[in-house]
């Protein structure tokens, strides 16, 4: 059966790691290539980058970022971050990686979603969401709607319409991440998370407030997600891949053990 | 020289870097000559059999992976390219190549695991090979180690003893094929870690006779 996935998921300026002080050894904390081959040989079963680069100048920093981590680690990895467009999806997808993650820019033209799945297939495409609960209503069945700019403007979309027509427009995995959680540390958002992952036929990825091993666990086990997106709590060591996946086997939850 | 057969579905660089990686110079082309001057070939794809079908026949590679399979010739296929080699496919009820008798079938709806969980459509992810024919290929490769898959369709030979490996989603399934020169994963090796490099590492080494 298939394993339930750990994703470190890394934030990128300007060609630099945002977080991870706390690391030690021979790591350059501020790469994130050397970040990504840590990870790699700590167990992760995949790996999100995120670009933050504003600048669009600077943005082809990235994609020599890729190319290096391409060479350096042979597990897929995924890139999200300011892509708009089928150009900008083609050009981080040949310099090595294995899926584009896209979120504002499908929220305002869905069609980039079925033209990305055209060009690449589905299994190239991750829909990135944004998530706030907002309490139930008619423009909002599910409760919970779609944000953007870090949660500031709120969207007028059902988070969960927004996922299965993301689907229906060839969208191959969700990323789900509830801004209500995310940094929080209390622990994934349970109920949104299993709302969607029940109503989707493609993985879902939750993503926003690990901040121990049993949120992990829950949100694999009662979140019904295919995947744990983790950032600080890897980042600062309170626990590192190998740790997450003995607690989980422990757990009975399938985990890749060997690597 | 090893090539990379190109036929226009979906990025062949990560096998390039993944040989690179354990040593092995390649060539990505869609060049049939260079194919038919190459010790190895290696046959990726992701991407709908009916449209990568269409362009192997329009460029001509279809024969020329047939010619290297009656040469001799250590053949890998990865992925789509674990499926195509099968005689016809469910997915846009596809004529292949037949270079082993059988058929590319979907997954069935309603699929669940012994908890009865619903399983979802494609199997993506990471899971494990049950042996069922020793190879060369799997040589140093442990019980536990697992593999990288991404597909909604999978490889059904005729032949039983065409069956290299199986894997279990709901149902057990062929994921590593193989008859004479030519082998077939329908997991990505190249994005599968450790194993996944020795695995090719030992198809690189591999000399059917």
């Amino acid at each position: 059966m298939l394993s339930k996935r750990i994703i470190p998921c890394l934030d990128v300026h300007e060609g630099r790691t945002t977080k991870g002080i706390k690391f030690k050894d021979n790591i350059d904390i501020g790469d994130p290539v050397d970040m990504a081959r840590y990870y790699y040989d700590n167990g992760a079963d995949e790996i999100v980058f995120y670009d933050i680069t504003a600048s669009h100048e600077k943005r082809d920093i990235m994609l020599d970022v890729v190319r290096r981590v391409a060479e350096t680690i042979f597990i897929p990895f995924s890139v999200g971050g300011g892509i708009r467009t089928v150009d900008d999806m083609r050009k981080v997808l040949l310099a090595g990686a294995e899926k584009v993650s896209i979120n504002s820019a499908a929220v305002k033209n869905p069609k980039i979603i079925s033209q990305g799945a055209a060009a690449f297939g589905s299994q190239c495409i991750v829909l990135g969401m944004d998530v706030k609960e907002v309490g139930k209503s008619d423009k909002i069945p599910s409760g919970y709607e779609i944000v953007i700019n870090g949660g500031r403007t709120y969207m007028g979309m059902d988070a969960l319409e927004w996922a299965v027509r993301g689907q229906q427009l060839g969208a191959g995995e969700i990323c789900l991440n509830s801004i209500d959680a995310d940094g929080t540390q209390d622990g994934y958002e349970l109920n949104l998370t299993s709302l969607i992952s029940s109503h989707v036929d493609m993985p879902v990825i939750a993503s926003g407030g690990a901040g121990n091993l049993e949120h992990i666990s829950d949100v694999l086990t009662k979140g019904k997600a295919d995947a744990a997106l983790v950032a600080s709590i890897v980042h600062y060591e309170t626990y590192t891949i190998s740790d997450i996946k003995e607690h989980l086997d422990s757990q009975g939850i399938k985990v890749r053990k060997h690597w | 020289m090893i090539t990379i057969v190109d036929y226009s579905a979906g990025n062949l660089t990560s096998v390039e870097r993944a040989l690179k990686f354990i040593g092995y110079n390649s060539c990505i082309t869609d060049d049939t000559s260079k194919i038919k001057a190459s010790e190895r070939v290696i046959f990726p794809g992701v991407g709908a059999a009916g449209s990568a079908m269409n362009s192997l026949v329009q460029m001509g590679i279809d024969k020329a992976i047939k010619e290297a399979f009656e040469e001799g010739k250590p053949i890998l296929g990865i992925c789509l390219g674990s499926q195509i080699i099968l005689g016809r496919s469910e997915e846009n009820e596809t004529l292949c190549l037949g270079i082993i008798s059988g058929s590319v079938k979907a997954f069935p709806d309603g699929l669940t695991d012994i908890d009865k969980n619903r399983l979802k459509i494609p199997h993506m992810g990471w899971n494990r090979i049950d042996i069922v024919t020793p190879h060369p290929l799997l040589e140093g490769i442990e019980a536990d180690d697992e593999f990288y898959f991404v597909h909604g369709y999978y490889p059904n030979p005729d032949d039983s003893s065409h069956i290299i490996g199986t894997t279990n989603y709901g149902i057990q399934f062929p994921s590593i094929i193989g008859s004479k020169n030519l082998l077939a994963t329908q997991f990505h090796l190249e994005k599968s870690g450790r194993p996944g490099l020795k695995m090719l590492k030992n198809f690189c080494e591999w000399n059917p006779c």
